[in-house]
């Protein structure tokens, strides 16, 4: 293959670090090189953004993986439409380093600034706004995609097939080269914070499909350590108006996010994470949680809370963790609770628990958010009978109508994803047209056998 | 694929007849296992083997070899590589016999077998499958050693020298492959209740093949080079290393 960049083999693996495999590494700068290598690669080729999917979703055993952080062009903002065209390469944060000072905002963030464009639409990534304003693919206007097949710009509008098909559809459909994104408008870069607490689970469910339309944002955090007493946090707000802010924040209204200051050593102790750091750290949560309505946040603390650690993962130790989020309808909250209890009686350790509200879903057949609740865990390595407790929260999501999130996924038995995602023929339809050879492959895909 | 917690979908076993192999194969093979090729060479165990797991395992092939053929090595892991139909995700290695120190300590011949069997075999067969799954990207490989070849002793001198040449070879393979995306792990099983070792005496620590293919799920869940087997033999043997040769000497066993 004469590619026209370097290629080297390298060992990767997603954010939770488990299941390293080795694959040629190469960084196209253009999309010429991308389709090059699309064209002439022997099969398994797959692009890789910043490696914040947890599993194996942006690795290629023994096969070639662009890594886009080279396409990270962004373009200035057409004020009249509010949108900007981005490379598949730039992250959320530097573009929103970018837009912030001059009042506008991502339609979508996800818990992490530090994911791609390309990554976001590849996973449909989802923030806290998805039960008002859907996933991150919503407020795409339209991309480029290379495919074996040739590039292609679509929108929901153009070729809405593999628009969507791309939409969470993890890479298999093609390289996304570059996106037009609709962005939000914003007076200040703070946010206006309502924070609640809970001791019962069902309290806080209620409250949430109570009044959860009165906030743009909302998400809840559970401590799923003791059996029977489900403590929670519930954190809504939305974006503070200029007229918010007391003089002293003034000066500082646009400020934006910075680098992170600290960093985990690569030498981190191997149980930093154990029975007491969590049980500390969940007490802790709980009491710092502010109870005063309308508190002044940075927005950066309120959305990204670990960013302003680097490479957080290391401090699970050198086994790494699975991260384990799905989803279920609206009507069936039960299952959060089950599954909740099944973990707090299992004693295996999670160390955090979110729940959200979705919104209505994409029409991506392998996007993740759909209308109704999710639950996203971690869980560090290492522990008996963890295996086995994930399996049969599949059990309990599968048998309920859900879903497990993809991009998330390290260890999901492969029988179960047609059932989670029923309508996985209309991907495989997409990329029998634009990859009739079937180049575009994954550890994921491999694993899963997505596209057969 | 491996997934997170070390689960393969696609098995080949060097010595598909082993105990050992089998409890590991009848835990796997009811996870996420779609693939598994046995090799060995009794053919009429070998079938009855592949029979069992083809309740569980959608594809299962058989391939026969001889281990004093070490010509044959890098042939035979070639097909049971062609054989499993998809990338490979760990390659269990339990080739081995045991022997009988009494007679073959004084027979050159049969030396020369326990050393090809134990040791020369095995070690040509490695070097095989760890450069095919170099080549996949990922894979793991699974080297039944023991505790035997730990410290060689006057007992059992022959089967426990060359199972020593084969845990240093494989250390330093393991070793080669860091960085590549293969793991290497050694596992240690002590004294073992299986086929091989009917009517000998059991030694302290005795377990069964069940207890070792448990010990060695959990050793590569953990990402453990050498899993010993109970794993309490990781101290035990600590120590006895340390054992002064006439001391050593007098221990029973």
């Amino acid at each position: 293959m004469t590619l026209s960049v370097d290629i080297s083999p390298q060992p990767l693996s997603g954010w939770g670090r488990t299941a390293p495999t080795t694959a040629m590494v190469s960084r196209p700068t253009d999309t010429s090189s991308i389709e090059e290598a699309l064209r002439t690669a022997t099969p398994g080729v797959i692009a890789r953004g910043l490696g914040r999917s947890y599993g194996d979703a942006a690795q290629c055993s023994g096969g070639l993986t662009l890594d886009l952080g080279g396409l990270d062009s962004i373009g200035t903002i057409d004020e009249s439409s509010g949108t900007i065209e981005v490379g598949a390469g730039a992250s959320l944060h530097e573009l929103m380093r970018s837009i912030i000072p001059s009042g506008w905002f991502v339609a979508v963030t996800p818990g992490t600034r530090y994911v791609s464009v390309g990554g976001a639409i590849a996973a449909d990534v989802h923030g806290k706004n998805h039960h008002r304003d859907g996933s991150f693919a919503r407020h795409v206007v339209e991309m480029t995609i290379a495919t074996p097949m040739g590039t292609f710009t679509v929108s929901p509008d153009v070729d809405p097939d593999l628009f969507w098909a791309t939409a969470g559809g993890m890479g298999l459909t093609g390289v996304v080269v570059s996106a037009t994104l609709r962005l939000i408008p914003i007076e200040t870069s703070w946010m206006l914070v309502d924070s609640e607490r809970f001791t019962r689970l069902d309290d806080l469910m209620t409250t949430m499909e109570a009044t959860d339309d009165q906030y743009r944002y909302s998400v809840a955090w559970l401590d799923c350590f003791r059996a029977g007493s489900h403590r929670s946090v519930l954190t809504r707000g939305d974006h503070a108006p200029g007229a918010a802010l007391s003089d002293r924040f003034q000066g500082r209204s646009r400020e934006i996010p910075g680098d992170p200051r600290l960093r985990v050593p690569r030498s981190a102790p191997r149980r930093l994470v154990n029975r007491m750091s969590v049980r500390a750290l969940n007490e802790a949560w709980f009491r710092a949680s502010s109870t005063a309505p309308g508190s002044l946040k940075p927005l950066a603390g309120f959305f990204h809370p670990l960013d302003g650690v680097g490479s957080w993962n290391l401090l699970y130790g050198p086994d790494g963790f699975v991260q384990y989020q799905f989803g279920v309808a609206p009507q069936r909250g039960d299952v959060v609770e089950d599954a909740v209890g099944a973990i707090a009686s299992s004693g295996i350790l999670s160390l955090i628990a979110v729940l959200k509200r979705f919104g209505p879903g994409t029409p991506g057949p392998l996007s993740f958010s759909q209308e109704g609740w999710t639950l996203a865990l971690d869980f560090p390595l290492g522990q008996p009978g963890l295996p086995a407790l994930l399996d049969r929260l599949d059990d309990l999501v599968a048998e309920a109508g859900g879903r497990v999130y993809l991009a998330k996924d390290a260890r999901l038995r492969p029988e179960l994803l047609p059932v989670m995602y029923p309508r996985l023929a209309d991907l495989t339809a997409v990329c029998r047209r634009v990859d009739p050879d079937g180049v575009l492959a994954s550890d994921l895909s491999r694993r899963l056998g997505i596209v057969r | 694929m491996n997934d997170a917690f070390g689960r393969p979908q696609s098995i080949v076993v060097l010595g598909g007849t082993s105990d050992i192999a089998h409890e590991l194969l009848g835990r796997l093979a009811a996870d996420r296992c779609r693939s598994v090729v046995l090799a060995g060479r009794n053919r009429g165990r070998l079938e009855r083997a592949a029979e069992e797991l083809r309740h569980t395992v959608a594809h299962v092939d058989t391939v026969f070899f001889d281990a004093t053929e070490t010509d044959d090595a890098h042939k035979t892991v070639v097909r049971c590589f062609e054989a499993a139909g998809e990338a490979v995700d760990l390659v269990i290695v339990a080739v081995g016999e045991l022997g009988h120190q009494e007679q073959d300590e004084a027979d050159p011949d049969r030396i020369a077998r326990m050393v090809t069997v134990n040791f020369t075999w095995p070690a040509a067969a490695l070097s095989t499958a760890a450069a095919a799954l170099e080549q996949q990207g990922h894979g793991r490989i699974i080297v039944l050693s023991t505790v035997a070849g730990y410290r060689v002793r006057r007992s059992n001198y022959v089967y426990g020298s060359a199972k020593a040449g084969l845990d240093g070879f494989a250390q330093g393979l393991g070793e080669g492959l860091r960085g590549s995306g293969v793991a290497l792990h050694i596992v240690r099983p002590g004294f073992v209740r299986t086929k091989m070792t009917v009517g000998l005496p059991a030694a302290p620590f005795a377990v069964g093949p069940d207890r070792v293919a448990a010990d060695i799920i959990r050793g590569v869940e953990r990402g453990q080079a050498v899993i010993w087997s109970p794993g309490v033999l990781r101290l035990v043997f600590s120590v006895l290393r340390l054992l002064p040769q006439g001391v050593w000497r007098r221990l029973p066993g």
